[in-house]
């Protein structure tokens, strides 16, 4: 299964892997009364904030805008609120614990997004936006054509984060304090809800600069505590995170047969390197211009410059967001490396096989540790973070659908902007109801699918045809109606497709394979000689598994032969075999040295027969759920387009569909606005003005 | 929203308007270029270039770790470079092509 997606969407994945953590969650019984308290501070906070919020969200510009009255500031808080979803948050610093550098390199595309943001598109679209990225489009272009494709393109980029996040968010609650699964996304939803339907985007934005400040501060205080042992010294601190054997077994392990012929030294050293888990650069290049593209058409975070009273504060908002981004990416390095080297890759793959649970983990550990008062109150203060993060970007991402259906769809399209403000009130509030709705419903309905890919997917889609179209009508005068439609439809289309028979998706034959070696083991691999590289046939071949295709490969040593592995139950048998005997040992031992030893063992095979248990019980489920399956959804019994980003592809032809669209079509309006459009989205002049109160 | 107050093709023809319009595109291309060729070396030096990625500088601390945190530099100088300019010049730019619509210097 895809590693990279894993990440992006880190939390759900847990979901799909079907890893779900049986136990009561993370937590303790007898600390969970401490969990719900800060839990139920933390939503008291919320809610305290969206019945003040409330009192002043009565027009369309208090709901969708805020009022325009927003600082600067504050709505970089929010941006970065925005951002630093569960899967950043919990998901880079998970992937930094297990995988070192690679994790840490990762985090980089997801901050450089906002350089274009800020060039491009920022200060434009508060120049030139009212609540929604069909206004932008529709301010030159056919309004009500380029309003259906544009809220169309929203609510599935919004649907396709939103899923994710409340998939991801249910089995992240599960895991931390073992609340059911539908009763996590059922709250979730009801919560977010509250906030939207009364609050508008007062109440989100507030919610949002609040958690972003408790997760920084949290973040802050945890790094404090990794790192002033070593003096601040960042040499020093990751001297120790290298020499740490924990650090040194976890490289072993993903190193495979290579790590035989290492000293612990450069194990060590290995986990500041790349190629741990990021393999594929061309993927890798892929996700980057997905997500460097992509962030700038995504409608929660377009929609923030519509809450701020000037272009200015609007330009001002970005600096905030990178410097609160790029800065908390930083300390996540430490989070990371801390948790590897304080709690243990091995540790915190076992509760999550994503590393999700890396940053909680280190802040029980940081506080005294499992059984201590003080480590579960961390853990249960991050772990309630982490929860309000998800609500809060479910928020910002309902409001952002719910102002495409109803201000685009209804407002704009079937009413022919003639709706009187109240008509326009309710018919947001509707909305926001119908998408929270449905997004508790999908949330239920995919509990336990792969939704790995639907993270990727959202700003594969944003990248490939809201961003085309929304930079194109900003900065190109011949751009126009035709091109707009022909370009966002093809780039959403392109980009699906692509997802659809990538990697990304579930192959029972690959599945089944898996399922049936751990089962029954994998015979002798007989030695083999050295080979020489072999080149890749062409470059279309990295891209797509066609007839015909050679892929290159590097020259590889001669390799000895690898003995056969024994299958689960072999395995069981030889574990429980041990049992007797060490029992026997433990109860003839004469020193207490001896019988510390024997029960270490003892407990160690004890740990190994659950883990081969749990193993063997997802194989058996694996099998029994695909039998006499033997193609994806699509038909298809393995991946025809090699990558699990489809931007490399689908992002230069959204460009181009618009680019062609608009050169072969004429479009007297889109012409005659222009030079309106450029003017004013580089002046402010007619600017939407913050309401006054 | 009415447009019919303002002459927009003439402030678009404006000296004024042109010489904003020009001094941004430069600066801004400028440095969307820069930043995206340097984000893109990080994944492929990664990939391509690992010895000098892996070579130690500052006790474990390597190549590549200094050159990711690097891009954390960039992307705030850049964001930095940017908001001076355009407080400073762009600004004051657009506010004289303001000032000259209102008082009817741009018809």
């Amino acid at each position: 299964m895809s590693m990279l997606n894993k990440l992006m969407l880190s939390a759900a994945a847990l979901g799909a892997s079907g890893a779900a953590f049986a136990g009561n969650g993370a937590v303790a019984d007898e600390f969970k009364w401490m969990t719900f308290t800060v839990f139920g501070v933390i939503i008291a906070i919320t809610m305290a904030i969206t019945f003040w919020a409330a009192r002043s969200t009565h027009t369309t510009s208090e709901f969708y805008a805020a009022g325009r009255s927003v600082s600067g500031i504050q709505n970089g808080w929010a941006i970065a609120g925005d951002y630093l979803s569960a899967a950043s948050f919990l998901g880079i610093a998970g992937l930094i614990s297990l995988y070192g550098y690679d994790g840490f390199m990762y985090s980089v595309g997801w901050l450089v997004a906002y350089i274009t943001v800020l060039l491009v598109i920022a200060e434009p679209c508060r120049n030139i936006g009212k609540y929604t990225m069909g206004d932008i489009l529709a301010f030159r272009n056919d309004p009500k054509k380029t309003k259906t494709v544009a809220a169309l393109s929203t609510i599935t980029v919004s649907t396709f984060y939103l899923t994710a996040q409340m998939v991801g968010g249910g089995v992240l609650i599960k895991t931390l304090i073992g609340i059911d699964y539908e009763i996590s996304v059922i709250g979730v939803g009801i919560l977010m809800l509250a906030y939207v339907v009364f609050g508008g985007m007062k109440a989100t934005t507030w919610v949002q600069i609040t958690k972003a400040v408790l997760l920084v501060t949290a973040s802050i205080i945890l790094v404090f505590m990794v790192w002033a042992p070593y003096g601040f010294s960042l040499p020093g601190y990751l001297g120790q995170v290298v020499a740490d054997p924990d650090v040194q077994k976890q490289v072993a392990k993903l190193l495979g047969d290579k790590a035989a012929t290492m000293t612990p030294e450069e194990l060590g050293q290995r986990f500041l390197e790349p190629g741990l888990f990021l393999k594929n650069p061309i993927d890798q290049i892929s996700l980057g211009l997905a997500l460097v593209l992509g962030t700038a058409g995504m409608p929660h975070i377009l929609m923030r410059f519509f809450t701020v009273p000037t272009a200015q504060a609007a330009r001002t908002s970005v600096i905030w967001a990178m410097g609160i981004i790029g800065g908390f990416y930083v300390l996540t390095l430490f989070l990371g490396t801390g948790a590897a080297m304080l709690v243990g890759p091995d540790k915190i793959a076992a509760i999550d096989a994503g590393g999700n649970m890396a940053g909680p983990l280190l802040a029980q550990f940081l506080g005294g540790g499992e059984n201590s008062m003080l480590g579960n109150f961390m853990l249960a203060f991050v772990a309630a973070v982490a929860f309000a993060t998800i609500v809060a970007v479910v928020a910002g991402l309902v409001l952002a659908a719910a102002s495409a259906m109803a201000h685009d769809i209804y407002v704009g399209v079937i009413r022919g902007d003639h709706a009187t403000p109240k008509e326009q009130v309710v018919a947001a509030r509707v909305a926001s109801g119908v998408v929270g709705v449905i997004a508790i419903t999908v949330g239920i309905l995919a509990k336990g699918q792969n939704v790995a890919h639907l993270v990727a997917l959202a700003f594969a889609v944003a990248a490939s045809s809201n961003l085309p179209a929304v930079f194109l009508t900003l900065y190109w005068k011949k751009c126009n109606t035709t091109g707009i439609i022909l370009g966002m439809i093809v780039g959403t289309v392109t980009a699906i497709g692509l997802v659809m028979i990538s990697p990304n998706m579930t192959y029972p034959k690959a599945v089944i394979a898996t399922a049936n070696k751990v089962l029954n083991g994998e015979p002798a691999v007989p030695a083999k000689e050295a080979t020489p590289a072999v080149e890749r046939s062409s470059f279309m071949c990295e891209l797509f598994a066609m007839d015909g295709c050679v892929l290159a490969k590097p020259a590889q040593a001669a390799a000895a032969e690898k003995p056969a592995k024994p299958g689960a139950a072999e395995k069981l048998a030889g574990l429980n075999a041990k049992l007797p005997t060490l029992e026997a040992d433990l109860a003839k031992a004469a020193t207490p040295e001896l019988k510390a030893s024997i029960e270490a063992d003892l407990a160690k095979v004890k740990k190994d027969i659950a883990a081969v248990e749990k193993a063997k019980a997802k194989a058996e489920a694996d099998l029994s759920k695909f039998e006499g399956q033997t193609t994806s959804i699509m038909g298809l019994e393995k991946p025809f387009f090699l990558l699990k980003n489809p931007g490399l592809i689908s992002i230069p032809l959204g460009f181009l569909l618009v680019i062609l669209g608009s050169l072969f079509t004429r479009d007297k309006r889109a012409e005659e606005m222009w030079d309106e459009l450029y003017v004013r989205q580089n002046t402010g002049i007619n600017a939407e003005a913050a309401s006054v109160h | 929203m009415s447009s019919t107050n303002f002459n927009w093709a003439a402030i678009d023809a404006n000296p004024k308007f042109q010489a904003l319009h020009r001094k941004k595109t430069f600066f801004l291309w400028g440095l969307m270029v820069f930043s995206i060729i340097y984000y893109f070396l990080l994944p492929i030096g990664a990939a391509y270039y690992q010895d000098l990625f892996k070579t130690k500088v500052w006790g474990v601390v390597n190549v590549g770790l200094l050159f990711a945190l690097s891009e954390f530099v960039v992307a705030w100088v850049i964001a930095f470079v940017y908001s001076k300019k355009a407080n400073a010049q762009f600004d004051a730019m657009a506010q004289e092509i303001i000032n000259d619509v209102d008082s009817g210097r741009i018809k």
